[in-house]
């Protein structure tokens, strides 16, 4: 009886791969599909029928395979932009954008919440990886000369790409409303208060006061988790696409 | 009758020309209706290639195949030619006479012309894929391992009346915080980033016409681009280690670091500057 059970238990995982449910979740070329084999056909199958997978082309040239044309630099910039929406709805679980809750919803997560820490300084180093790894990608695509024609224009949508993850990364270090956050940003926002002409409208602007207060706290909370993500995937969905149309990866040298 | 082409007129008259043994411009003008039709030409001017005579008479005087049963056609027959040469439309022709007209003789290749060269290429499943597994893996499991190091800095609560000093922007921004203490705001703060930040590198596509990709080539913009890398690199690492109480200048080894985003990386013994 029991001998039978436990070989039940053991043929389970053949028995589902095969299954329909199993089948039916599965688009065809799968790796994971029951019955894979691998061929040529199924190898372009594996890319187009995914739907993550298909943002790449079913080939690429030889060149842009190896580790040391590209780095992976603008796929990692991507993957560490997933990695910080992750991490970073995590945290907005347990933090309240108000001046009087925000600093102690901080040391909370640190000292009480499970895997917090970890989770935050993920999310803290995570965002100063992206400013670098955007930048280092700006300047591999400058020294492989791959701004130019065809793919001006995709230059231009990834310099607004790093603009907005400065951006993305500065909002965000005002959240832990903390002195380094707090005075940091009254040195960044200083700055707008010298543009030519409309320099108080500016920095009232990006305040929502005249100084750095609760109200900037708010503010920027909505610039750091809608605002700005919301146009940053818009950016990245044309510059991924026009990556695409404009030829695939550049070069070879 | 509507304008053919210049380029499908030229390839019928070459055709035709071939055909008929005549020179092209001759064709040419007959085609263009310049000139009248030369009359049937004589045995030593029509001396075609045999293959291009039969295919032109295959297309063009199915009537007439029969009569050659399958023999090469004779070379230089005048009712061939006449057969084989354009005819204008009978209208008035005799019943059940039918004349075909010869339009042109097209060549055995593609009409479509490929310009894409065949290129080097790979499957994306696995050979890129693999790499970015791999590489995807190494950062989150650097990322992983430095955040169990390193903690996040958190200071005192936020204090509107206690200004830190120094007062630092996050690093990304001290290169411009370090340009501030050299020029007037207006430039340093507003001029810099977006004329030569923001508007500057977005023209840079446009404003380098050199079509080439090779680093030879390139030698005055990668020397401008590394100029700029190394330039606000010198600028951020002197606004990150080099600058103390008042932003004035301190050595790190001396004074000690001030700059709170390192507050957890610097090295014991080397203690921070507060």
């Amino acid at each position: 009886m029991v001998q039978k059970l436990l070989d039940r238990v053991k043929e389970l995982p053949s028995a589902l791969h095969g299954s329909k449910v199993v089948d039916s979740i599965l688009r065809p070329g799968s790796p994971m599909k029951a019955g894979y084999s691998d061929s040529p056909r199924n190898r372009s199958y594996v890319i187009m029928n995914n739907v993550l997978y298909h943002l790449h082309p079913v080939k690429v040239k030889r060149h842009g395979v190896r580790l040391s044309y590209t780095l992976c630099l603008g796929g990692l910039s991507f993957f560490l932009f997933i990695l910080l929406t992750i991490t970073g709805i995590f945290l907005m679980f347990y933090y309240a954008p108000t001046a009087e809750a925000a600093y102690q919803d901080i040391q909370e997560l640190s000292t009480s919440v499970a895997f917090g820490s970890l989770v935050r300084n993920m999310h803290r180093w995570g965002a100063h990886f992206m400013v670098l790894t955007v930048f280092l990608h700006m300047s591999r695509v400058f020294y492989h000369g791959a701004y130019k024609a065809p793919r001006e224009f995709n230059w231009v949508v990834g310099v607004v790409l790093l603009l907005l993850t400065l951006l993305l990364s500065f909002t965000g270090y005002l959240l832990p409303w903390d002195q380094l956050a707090l005075w940091a940003v009254t040195v960044g926002t200083n700055m707008a208060s010298f543009v030519p002409v409309f320099g108080s409208q500016v920095q009232f602007t990006l305040l929502g006061a005249v100084a750095v207060s609760a109200d900037t706290l708010l503010r920027w909370y909505v610039l750091h988790v809608l605002f700005l993500p919301f146009i940053i995937v818009i950016f990245m969905a044309i510059h991924f696409w026009r990556v695409r149309k404009d030829g695939g990866i550049s070069g070879p040298l | 009758m509507a304008e053919l082409p210049e380029h499908l007129l030229r390839r019928s008259a070459e055709a035709k020309a071939k055909a008929l043994g005549i020179s092209v411009e001759e064709a040419m003008a007959q085609l263009k209706g310049e000139a009248p039709p030369t009359p049937a030409p004589t045995p030593a001017a029509a001396a075609p290639e045999p293959e291009a005579q039969s295919a032109a008479v295959a297309t063009a005087a199915p009537e007439a195949a029969p009569e050659t049963n399958g023999h090469a056609p004779v070379v230089g027959d005048p009712t061939k030619a006449t057969s084989v040469r354009p005819v204008a439309p009978a209208v008035g022709g005799p019943e059940g006479v039918r004349t075909q007209r010869l339009l042109t003789v097209v060549k055995a290749k593609a009409i479509q012309q490929t310009k894409a060269e065949p290129q080097d290429k790979v499957n994306t499943w696995p050979h890129l894929m693999i790499v970015e597994f791999a590489s995807l893996l190494a950062v989150t499991g650097v990322l992983i391992i430095l955040s169990i190091i390193l903690q996040a800095p958190l200071l005192e609560a936020a204090n509107f009346n206690a200004t830190p000093n120094p007062s630092k922007a996050p690093w990304y921004f001290l290169g411009l915080q370090e340009l501030l203490s050299y020029f007037d705001p207006q430039i340093a703060g507003v001029s810099i980033p977006t004329i030569v930040g923001l508007l500057g590198f977005m023209a840079i596509p446009y404003v380098d016409k050199n079509p080439s990709n090779k680093p030879s080539d390139r030698k005055v913009a990668i020397f401008m681009y590394t100029f700029f890398l190394m330039g606000s690199a010198v600028l951020t690492i002197i606004g990150v280690l080099f600058r103390g109480p008042g932003f004035n200048f301190t050595y790190p080894w001396n004074d000690g670091i001030f700059f709170d985003d390192l507050k957890d990386w610097v090295p014991i013994g080397l203690g921070d500057g507060h």
